[in-house]
């Protein structure tokens, strides 16, 4: 398994062909405490760069947006109720949607973990 | 997560002790200021409804209006000093016993909001009034009064002291330990005390619901006065984010948001705010408007709302129960104390009755929400029994 990043702080976790998503446990911190998340629709398709989620904190709402393209395959629907898993555990058990990956070639697009550490240096 | 450029912000005395905390810096009303601390807005928020919490509020707009030739007759002068302001405002401020302050609202000629701001009667200097005003109106705040004063009154600014408001529960038995004649003080009303060899101006108002104090002291003063609260156990450093969510919760209107030069009192529900006496009167800007609205000819009233779901944020439209728009959210979020979503709008009156079934549009989705009694978290002033 490998994980990728993108500027806008978001991860994948890539399994095969499908990936996890979810927002770097450097981008919970910058939001502050979550209340209110808004997954996606199962089976909704996505080209990456797509808008996929909503994320609000106390003050404000935060676009999660598609890492790579293709159809979401899971949600994390404890999320619904436990909003705060994203501050607790945003890079594990506070994952977001799962997608599965249409092209592979795009993850090759996105930052390793050097490339965004470099970016929240 | 841009950041805006701190080049052009104005610091507060306090500016390095936010940042030593850990303060998250943000530019609001041209200062900068923080917007948390690293245990953020929630549990700030909480701390002030069960503790104290410290906010700094230098950015805001302390001065005194004082009578440049006072006769010396006590009850004449506090005449002529509230004769100077009380055409620009619809609050009785001649009615004031010393040491009392009220909240009220500077009106233009329409009756709508140029601001709404504290005039209290000094407990001891005749014809000299205590004025309060929001940071981002203060210089055309400021103009209009001194405009007003011409010759008669000398306007002096007070903004580059250190204001800082302790709220809470806790508040009165930490000013009990720091200036206790201070401590009791009644809800609204103000006092200059002596503070390690300052005067220190401290009235027992606030803006977050709960019994609390605001302590003016000169600028060179403010980070002791600001080192010695935080010294207590019971009091921790609160930022603007935990302080929006609380005067949300307590239902009260930000000015800029829920209030504005077109929005009147009686539009917002500050019906209270314009006095008995100037009603009759009828001499205050705008009173045609405002006493024909106070008589229903109203088109629009604040209204408090609970909504289910994703927090509504200023600018989402208000839905009747059938989907058509009715009015925009000018306020909103998420109440922490309620683990719900809340807002403030404004929408036709007879639609602003709490129980009425409305709805919210979030993201271009409606949901559902409800018009409340406002606050939604019950203040708990100090009222003085009798």
């Amino acid at each position: 398994m490998t994980t990728k990043f993108t500027p806008d702080h978001e991860y994948i976790r890539v399994d095969g062909e499908t990936g996890i998503v979810g927002i770097t446990d450097y981008a919970q911190e910058q939001l502050g405490d979550i209340v209110f998340v808004e997954l996606p629709a199962i089976g909704k398709v996505l080209n990456k760069g797509d808008e996929a989620a909503v994320v609000e904190s106390v003050k404000a709402a935060s676009e999660i947006y598609a890492p790579v393209s293709g159809e979401v395959v899971e949600v994390n629907s404890l999320l619904t109720s436990e909003p705060g898993m994203l501050n607790t555990d945003a890079e594990n058990g506070g994952w977001i949607f799962k997608v599965r990956i249409a092209d592979a070639s795009e993850i090759e697009t996105l930052l390793d973990d050097a490339g965004y550490a470099d970016l929240t240096k | 997560m841009a950041q805006a450029s701190s080049a052009d912000l104005k610091q507060t005395p306090l500016y390095d002790r936010h940042v030593t905390a850990g303060g998250r810096i943000v530019p609001f009303g041209g200062y900068a200021l923080p917007v948390q601390y690293p245990t953020g807005i929630m549990a700030e928020h909480k701390w002030t409804r069960e503790q104290a919490g410290l906010f700094d509020v230098s950015h805001m707009g302390p001065s005194f209006l004082v009578l440049t030739n006072p006769s010396g007759d006590a009850e004449a002068d506090h005449a002529a000093i509230a004769a100077i302001i009380e055409p620009l405002i619809c609050g009785d401020i001649a009615g004031l016993k010393p040491g009392q302050m009220r909240y009220t609202l500077l009106l233009n000629q329409s009756g709508g909001a140029i601001d709404d701001l504290m005039v209290g009667r000094s407990p001891t200097t005749p014809g000299s009034l205590l004025i309060v005003v929001n940071a981002g109106t203060k210089d055309n705040d400021f103009a209009l009064i001194a405009a007003a004063a011409g010759d008669k009154a000398q306007l002096h600014r007070a903004d580059d002291g250190g204001l800082l408001a302790l709220q809470g529960p806790e508040a009165v038995n930490v000013m009990a330990s720091l200036v206790p004649e201070a401590a009791e003080l009644g809800f609204m009303h103000y006092g200059t005390y002596e503070w390690n060899g300052v005067r220190v101006t401290i009235s027992r108002s606030g803006y977050t619901g709960e019994d609390g104090f605001e302590l003016l002291v000169p600028g060179h003063m403010a980070v002791a006065l600001w080192d010695e609260l935080l010294a207590d156990p019971r009091v921790q450093p609160i930022g603007l984010g935990a302080r929006d969510s609380l005067r949300l919760e307590a239902g009260l209107p930000l000015y800029g948001h829920d209030l504005d030069e077109t929005v009147s009192p009686i539009e917002a529900n500050l019906g209270f705010a314009v006095s008995k006496r100037r009603r009759d009167a009828a001499d205050f800007p705008g009173a045609s408007r405002i006493l024909a609205e106070r008589d229903g000819q109203l088109s629009r009233k604040r209204v408090a709302l609970i909504v289910e779901g994703a927090p509504a944020r200023e600018g989402a439209e208000i839905l009747d129960a059938e989907g058509k728009i009715i009015g925009v959210v000018t306020s909103g979020g998420f109440a922490p104390s309620l683990g719900k979503a809340i807002a403030l709008g404004f929408v036709p009156p007879a639609l602003a009755t709490p129980g009425t079934a409305l709805q919210v549009s979030v993201r271009g989705r409606a949901q559902p929400a409800a018009a409340v009694d406002a606050p939604f978290v019950p203040h708990r002033y100090f009222r003085k029994p009798a």
